[in-house]
């Protein structure tokens, strides 16, 4: 029996964000206004994208104290919980992605097509770049093309052509690469990665539970990072888990779970 | 002998093999994505939000939040008495299809204007001073519309019909800065002889380019319409000066003189300017 408990509460995150900053805009709600780019809660506290700050910061601008004290506190709350929790709980093209990788398996593509090679590592280079395309351009350069704002920004004002990208990186991820944007390219998932290197949050394996089904394989966007899967009892240590709990959901013998990081004895 | 047999790799042919490859994908996203960034400008006609930076600025600052438009859309004085809601912003953010930096707030104002409210809502709002809200302060550190600059209203004189000599003054009434930023020359009708111009005349120290004019214009096209400051306007330099406007002639004093490359002797000095103004012609 699939379990749905962790996809619910994401879609219900995800989307409720959506709806916020939508209603800010369409109804003047204050709740949360602006964007993932940049917003504000109630009009007091601000929020703003780390990656967007420090592209800017390449690109020259000076900025205000509002953005960076945004950027600051986004980065420790990201810190603190640990995981991509942005790219699995906020993001809006993760519902993007993950609708490919849903209909990846519904038609068996990884089963007909040839592998193919892209290291996991290409959004780290991105990141690099990103910083050096925005120093010489003198323009944030990931924010120019990022279909991650694009979809927020087309909810909240109007999509125009940039609905186009996005069906592009659904066809990516669908026939292309597997899990081909938000886990392999996206910089934006490359600087929560780092940023949630050492959050409290972690999925954990216990391997007497497990009865290798490998259903929490199945459904992975970052396989890589259950390597232990029913061969030692331990927490998922790589920096790429983006702590969605879709391997917790698919469990059927309990052999996952979310759990806090012990960070004051440490083995 | 045998062709089949696998080419010994070293690890030291394998390592600079990798890494000519990771630099190589590199720089060839590098390039790809900067060959985009250069070319990511906006229209040299885009009109942007009031206090925005130099448009190098602006995009370097501007974290594309849409806070602006945002603050524009539900303006205090936007709400339609009839429906109660707001009217559409003056604001937008530009779509990825549009000819302006995607992301970016800027303003047809043929379509909607900018209304200059005093409290300047969409600047406050601004998280990363991209508007700056201090350059639009008085010395109180108050607001003050005058201190806006969008642009610039430019009239076409051809197609005005204010210059055939038909009484149209929608512009100057329309006008937030009423004659101040759109003034009336009266002129006299010679074809008639007895009726008068009624010419619009902007004043570049004024206006601030929100474009109520050229919303109002009943031309088909309007003859009245906004343009960037860079654009519309010239420079005349440090060459000519008002010598009869003492706050123009106070530009002397700033000009620098021990300009190294300043040079007023140039190789046709020592000819007579009859002489070298006539260079090259022939008169046959």
């Amino acid at each position: 029996m699939t379990n749905y408990k962790y996809l619910l509460l994401r879609r219900f995150t995800q989307i409720g964000l959506l709806v916020l900053y939508f209603g800010a805009n369409a109804y003047g709600w204050s709740l949360l206004t602006g964007n993932l780019s940049s917003s504000s809660i109630l009009g007091i506290i601000p929020l703003s994208d780390p990656f967007a700050v420090l592209q800017m910061l390449a690109a020259g601008a000076v900025l205000s104290i509002d953005v960076l004290l945004g950027a600051v506190i986004l980065a420790f709350f990201y810190g603190i919980i640990g995981g991509r929790a942005f790219c699995s709980w906020v993001c809006p093209v993760n519902m993007v992605t993950d609708a490919a990788h849903w209909l990846r398996r519904k038609l068996y593509i990884d089963k007909i097509e040839r592998k193919v090679w892209a290291s996991r590592n290409i959004r780290y280079y991105m990141v690099v770049i990103a910083l050096i395309v925005s120093f010489v351009s003198g323009m944030a350069a990931f924010e120019i093309i990022s279909p991650i704002t694009i979809l927020n920004r087309g909810v909240i004002f109007g999509f125009g052509a940039g609905v186009g990208l996005l069906i592009a990186i659904f066809l990516f991820d669908l026939f292309v690469l597997k899990n081909g944007w938000c886990g392999h390219v996206c910089p934006l998932g490359g600087v929560h990665s780092m940023i949630g290197r050492y959050g409290l949050l972690q999925v954990d394996h216990n391997h007497d539970n497990c009865t290798l089904c490998m259903k929490c394989k199945d459904v992975c966007p970052e396989v890589q990072v259950l390597g232990m899967i029913g061969k030692r009892s331990e927490a998922v240590e790589k920096p790429e888990c983006t702590n969605c709990g879709r391997c917790i959901d698919v469990c059927d013998d309990d052999a996952l779970g979310f759990h806090i990081r012990n960070v004051l004895n440490k083995k | 002998m045998s062709n089949t047999k696998k080419p010994i790799i070293s690890d030291r042919r394998r390592f600079f093999t990798n890494v000519a490859h990771n630099a190589g994908l590199g720089l060839m996203g590098g390039l790809l994505w900067a060959g985009y960034a250069n070319k990511a400008h906006s229209s040299i006609m885009t009109l942007r939000p009031p206090g925005a930076l130099s448009e190098k600025d602006f995009l370097r600052s501007c974290i594309k939040c849409g806070l602006c438009a945002e603050a524009c859309l539900h303006r205090d004085s936007n709400i339609d008495s009839e429906t109660g809601l707001p009217r559409p912003s003056t604001l937008k953010m530009a779509k990825a299809n549009e000819d302006v930096t995607i992301g970016t707030p800027y303003f047809v104002a043929a379509d909607v204007p900018c209304f200059m409210c005093e409290d300047i809502p969409c600047v406050p709002v601004c998280p990363t001073g991209a508007l700056d809200a201090e350059s639009l302060k008085d010395d109180k550190g108050e607001f003050d519309i005058y201190k806006m600059d969008m642009g610039i209203a430019v009239v076409d004189p051809n197609s005005c019909i204010a210059f055939w000599g038909i009484q149209c003054d929608a512009c100057y009434r329309v006008c937030p800065l009423l004659d101040e930023a759109i003034m009336l020359e009266y002129n006299r009708n010679e074809r008639t002889g007895k009726h008068a111009f009624l010419i619009p005349v902007i004043d570049m120290n004024v206006c601030t380019g929100c474009g109520l004019c050229e919303k109002a214009c009943v031309t088909e096209k309007p003859a009245i319409f906004m343009q960037p400051r860079e654009i519309a306007l010239g420079y005349p330099g440090d060459h000519y000066v008002k010598g009869w406007d003492k706050k123009d002639e106070a530009r002397i004093a700033q000009v620098s003189t021990d300009d190294k490359d300043l040079v007023t002797e140039t190789k046709r000095s020592d000819k007579d300017p009859t002489d070298y103004l006539n260079e090259g012609v022939s008169f046959d």
